[in-house]
């Protein structure tokens, strides 16, 4: 493989603690190196005058599997004025709010982003997600199992079982090529079952006898008996409800006995991901508002906790969750058409349409929550943008949120053409806020902070020696007066990215497929007969497919990255 | 000594069982015995073994008559006719493999042409309706554990899907349903007495063609609303108590199959179907279910969605993708005359449509790819056999709910027989050539 | 079906009418005569039998293959699909002629001489 030397840049590096200094990156196959270990002959290329970072790290999004793909099928409307034909080794591409899979690695790979995490892999789903995966192409990518509402989990943790939890959570990452804990509504998708749902953590699940909170404890309790690189990544009870943020706060709690034990350099035990969903006051519609500021104050001072944003973009976009009582709550309120899948033993699914229009006050309160998340936070490393894509915006629209984070005029510009600009103000904090972020918290909160989170900071988020050559130029000094535009302009399309040490674009145009690899978690643990019988009895008796035909075999994920972890 | 091959896959229906047993010889070129399928599925992997099956393929000569050529001459044939093609068409995909539709996808990028796959004349109209409506669902395995109302409207599992009661729908015995059938009502909805709707409790032999009012009926009354007297042939009395019967379950589905899509209102009458499921969720919990023919038109419409944003009539002639049902088409490109040469895979037109797109496609450059002799090989320009996917070559596959299942290879192909995907692979790399790169 | 489609056993299995017992007294026809269906699509010849998932009188059945699609009404409304269910046909006994095969029936049909 070739070398590299990317010179002159302002490099922001939150993992060597690097401020904006001038600095150059040397590059030899595929990791980045000091300088002084690559020959004349490494190719140069000239960052003066521009920034440049790590390749960006996206903790949670839904951008491949079967609810993103049946909200491709079911928006045939999402493609118009998308597509671009296709080129020398690129295909077509088209898609807005749920793009397809090439257009997904493609977007991403242009804002500078060279890693993603689908957010939502239901387990007897998995081969799909992957197929989409390996479809998907220049990023690595990796996939999160659900497991808040599964049967064994739900059974093993009533009689508080968290070895034999562990046991199948080891199990299930190995069939299904996984990557972390995920949780999503605990409790209530199961509910849903039966068209009901837990709206507090202590709702108990109908048949299962158990509550929601009992199942966050022990999964948070399994995943560090375990020590996996993630910590449990949770999607909270009662999204998206006037007034849901003391159940938020109460969930949030739960973390705070537990501590977190793994050889990643992770620190938290909990993820809670798309806090402005979880993040509200009032009571019903009319009242409802913004609540950001105490999540964030309890937040601040938990170390044991990360959380992403989930930002609202304010566009037509497509909703899709393992939240499938929320998804049928939110057809009735907005009455666009609705999908859902329940998953046997599993989990559930549904998919809705939204309009987050800026002329609807509701939705500029979200918008201003989800800002608000991001300004607040006292540790960027701990708090990480996203718009929990497609749900609360498309991913394509990053640049414009690093653009309101970075600048107080471009958040009183979109104010100031709000409809209810007033009511939203009194019901928010954001005009009160005149901090602007700084490239290196952009920085932590894009690449260093998610890495850290993830436990792959050893691979990716950082420019350290010995870390993947993931690296992005973007055309934007930060040293000359600028428009607050011109941020969103340069992350939108970066110059140059470089992907484990492959230029894949070049200029804002992808250039190369690059070497993608799907990212998965094997935890060894002991021999735990009984949970093999669990499991060989589960699929005698309730699953409509056989166990042999349930594991996710290796060719479909061709070119694999195998994190290992010894729990025995 | 023969061997046993389990959890063997069955690529004859979208029910996609996956518990079958294979008794192979021990030199594994043999299907002695097969257990837990159904007479069609059994009779598919015993297909397979036919003494008279076609190897190599076949070029139609001017008398009509056909002759064997080479596999090379084959890729040769195929690649130069979408070489030449302004507006292919390439249809079927429905019993083929992922991987093979993938590739498949790959020469319609350069080629320029239209992908469709089967639902084009099966649950096409579904798809229409879930692009207006949406569509609540879920996993077979949940019926098997949780439905106690059944209903069947306008499909006969009983011959079409003939394990999809004993597996999922009204037998098992699952998690809460533990007296099988005796914990479900079933309801089925048929202008015949199917075998079907002789086991039902409540048989609806409504006219033929009036689904659509019957849905609506069944919707009013579940809001205690006025009814006439009949609806579709049906007293009044009847629907409102089928509707109590549904409103007082605890997890409703309705199966539904071709004699609402292919009836006249089609789509709309699944956009009611759909609106009724939608409003059951008012009262209870309940779902809807397409009733999916071939094994694996569920993987096409998925491979197409992930890859270009549509479920079938797929039109990649202008550079990029468009879909517009009733343009798009199959039928409607061939009634119209709009494509100029067509390829065919894991299909057979020509047994499935109407005899006025059989004829056109008889006077087009044509290929059909099959392992069987069918209609359509028969009046194609070129037949290539192939390997049974899910018999003698494994890949990935949807179940009609979309559950994905990959399907298992059981014995070998016949020597010197190509894969669908590796027949396709090698045509693409050929276009390639005859390209130039460019295009 | 699965068997081969150019094999006799399609044909019996969908070269066939099932057509009520009232209306093959109508008729006048036996079990098992041949008759020709003609629509305002085109025609064909098939077996009459009885419906065996009857009765349903004014209702005939062919099952899905080359012999129903001769008949069917192919405009798809602009939905893309076929109207193959509905089609108004007249029957009649034609003793003489044969159910041909399906890849005959077709190949005949493409050459425009049946």
């Amino acid at each position: 493989m070739s070398e590299y030397l990317i010179k002159n840049g302002f490099v922001f590096d939150p993992t060597q603690g690097i401020k904006g200094d001038k600095a150059d990156i040397a590059v030899k196959d595929g990791k980045i190196v000091k300088s002084t270990e690559i020959s004349s002959k490494a190719k140069t290329i000239d960052a003066s005058g521009k920034t440049v970072m790590a390749g960006a790290v996206e903790i949670h999004a839904h951008i491949a599997g079967p609810k993103v793909n049946e909200g491709r099928n079911y928006r045939p409307e999402d493609k118009l004025f998308t597509y671009t034909p296709k080129g020398a080794g690129k295909r077509m591409a088209g898609g807005f709010s749920i793009p397809t899979t090439f257009k997904t690695g493609y977007e991403y790979a242009r804002m500078g982003y060279t890693t993603a995490m689908e957010a939502a892999m239901p387990p007897l789903f998995a081969r799909h997600v992957h197929e989409e995966i390996k479809d998907t192409p220049i990023i690595d990518e990796g996939a999160y199992p659900v497991f808040g509402n599964n049967w064994f989990v739900m059974e093993y943790l009533k009689n508080q079982e968290i070895e034999n939890t562990a046991a199948y959570i080891s199990w299930l990452l190995e069939v299904t090529k996984g990557v972390a804990i995920k949780v999503v509504n605990p409790g209530g998708t199961e509910a849903w079952g039966w068209g009901l749902n837990c709206l507090t953590i202590d709702d108990p699940v109908p048949y299962f006898d158990i509550t929601p909170a009992e199942i966050v404890k022990g999964l948070i309790e399994a995943n560090e008996y375990l020590g996996l690189p993630h910590s449990v990544h949770i999607h909270q009870n009662s999204l998206g409800n006037p007034g849901n943020y003391t159940v938020t706060l109460d969930t949030l709690k739960l973390a705070e006995k537990f501590k977190a034990k793994n050889k990643f350099g992770r620190e938290q035990v909990l993820h809670s991901t798309h806090l402005q969903f979880h993040s509200y006051g009032g009571d019903n519609w009319g009242n409802f508002e913004s609540k950001s500021k105490e999540v964030m104050d309890y937040v601040n001072t938990q170390k044991n906790i990360t959380v992403d944003t989930g930002c609202v973009t304010l566009d037509e976009t497509t909703t899709m969750t393992a939240d499938g009582p929320f998804e049928h709550h939110l057809t009735e309120l907005n009455h666009l058409k609705w999908a859902n899948v329940d998953v046997e033993l599993e989990t559930a699914a549904g998919i809705v349409p939204y309009v987050y229009s800026p002329d609807i006050k509701v939705c500029e309160i979200q918008w201003a929550i989800g800002l608000e998340i991001a300004l607040f936070t006292k540790d960027h490393m701990r708090t990480f943008i996203t718009t929990d894509h497609p749900n609360a915006g498309p991913f394509i629209r990053y640049p414009r949120i690093i653009k309101w984070l970075m600048s107080a005029e471009a958040r009183k510009e979109r104010i100031d053409t709000f409809k209810h600009g007033a009511k939203m103000i009194e019901a928010t904090h954001i005009a009160g806020i005149d901090r602007e972020l700084t490239l290196y918290e952009i920085a932590q909160m894009t690449r260093a902070g998610p890495a850290k989170s993830l436990g792959m900071a050893n691979l990716y988020g950082g420019l350290a020696p010995g870390m993947d050559a993931d690296v992005v130029v973007y055309d934007f000094n930060p040293n000359t007066p600028h428009k607050p535009d011109d941020i969103e302009k340069a992350f939108s399309r970066a110059a140059y990215v470089m992907k484990t040490g492959v230029p894949v674009v070049i200029d804002g145009e992808v250039v190369n497929n690059g070497n993608k690899r799907t990212i998965w978690v094997h935890a060894k643990v002991n021999e735990n007969p009984q949970v093999m019988r669990d499991i060989k009895d589960k699929f005698l008796r309730y699953y409509s497919v056989t166990q042999a035909n349930y594991d996710v075999s290796k060719h479909f994920v061709p070119n694999p990255y195998v994190i290992e972890v010894d729990a025995t | 000594m023969s061997k046993s091959v389990t959890d063997v896959i069955c690529p004859f229906c979208g029910t996609l069982c996956d518990d079958l047993e294979v008794i192979v010889s021990d030199d594994g070129k043999k299907i002695e015995d097969i257990y837990n399928a159904c007479a069609i599925g059994a009779e598919k992997f015993m297909h397979a073994q036919a003494a008279d099956r076609v190897k190599k393929p076949r070029m139609q000569q001017p008398d009509g008559t056909y002759k064997e050529v080479s596999y090379d001459e084959a890729v040769d044939y195929t690649a130069k006719m979408f070489h030449k093609a302004r507006k292919p068409l390439m249809y079927g995909w429905s019993s083929t493999s992922c991987e093979a539709q993938s590739i498949g996808h790959e020469i319609a990028e350069k080629a320029g042409a239209i992908v469709d796959n089967t639902a084009t004349v099966c649950h096409g109209t579904t798809l229409i309706a879930v692009q207006d409506v949406g569509i609540p669902s879920c996993t077979l395995g949940e019926i098997k554990n949780r439905a106690d109302r059944i209903i069947f409207w306008g499909c006969n599992p009983c011959h079409a899907h003939p394990r999809h009661q004993s597996r999922y729908s009204i037998f098992p015995r699952g998690y809460f349903t533990n007296k099988g059938h005796k914990n479900r009502k079933m309801i089925v909805v048929d202008p015949r007495d199917s075998d079907t709707a002789k086991m039902a409790d409540y048989h609806f032999k409504l006219e033929q063609g009036r689904d659509y009012e019957l849905l609506s009926a069944l919707r009013v009354a579940l809001r205690n609303e006025p009814l006439p007297e009949t609806v579709a042939g049906i007293p009044r009395e009847k629907i409102i108590e089928v509707a109590e019967v549904l409103k007082s379950g605890r997890f409703g589905i309705i199966f539904f199959g071709m004699g609402v899509t292919q009836t006249l209102s089609k789509n709309h009458n699944i956009d009611n179907a759909i609106m009724l499921t939608k409003d059951l969720n008012e009262f209870t919990k309940f779902s809807i279910m397409a009733m999916r023919g071939h094994y694996n038109v569920t993987g096409s419409g998925q491979v197409l969605g992930w890859q270009f944003g549509f479920p079938y009539a797929v039109d990649l002639s202008r550079g990029f993708a468009r879909y517009n049902p009733g343009e798009t088409t199959s039928n409607d490109l061939l009634r119209r005359d709009e494509v100029d040469a067509i390829f065919v895979l894991g299909s057979d037109p020509g047994a499935h449509f109407p005899i006025s797109s059989v004829r056109k496609i008889a006077k087009l450059p044509s290929v059909c790819v099959d392992p069987h002799i069918t209609p359509t090989s028969e009046i194609s320009k070129l037949h290539v056999p192939v390997a049974f996917v899910g018999v003698e070559v494994g890949g990935n596959c949807y179940r009609m709910d979309n559950v994905p299942i990959e399907a298992r290879k059981v014995v070998d192909p016949p020597e010197g027989m190509l894969t669908d995907v590796e027949f396709l692979d090698r045509v693409n790399k050929r276009l390639d050539q005859l390209m130039g790169g460019k295009k | 079906m699965e068997g081969g489609k150019e094999k006799d056993a399609y044909t019996k299995a969908c070269g066939i009418i099932e057509m009520d017992p009232s209306d093959l007294k109508k008729l006048g026809a036996w079990r098992g005569t041949n008759v020709r269906v003609t629509s305002k699509y085109g025609e064909v010849v098939v077996k009459a039998v009885e419906a065996t998932q009857g009765p349903h009188p004014g209702l005939a059945y062919i099952p899905m293959g080359p012999w129903a699609n001769s008949v069917v009404n192919p405009n798809t409304y602009s939905t893309g699909m076929p109207t193959f269910k509905g089609t108004p046909v007249e029957v009649e006994i034609a003793m003489n002629e044969p159910v041909l095969s399906s890849v005959h029936l077709v190949q005949k049909k493409c050459r425009g001489e049946a």
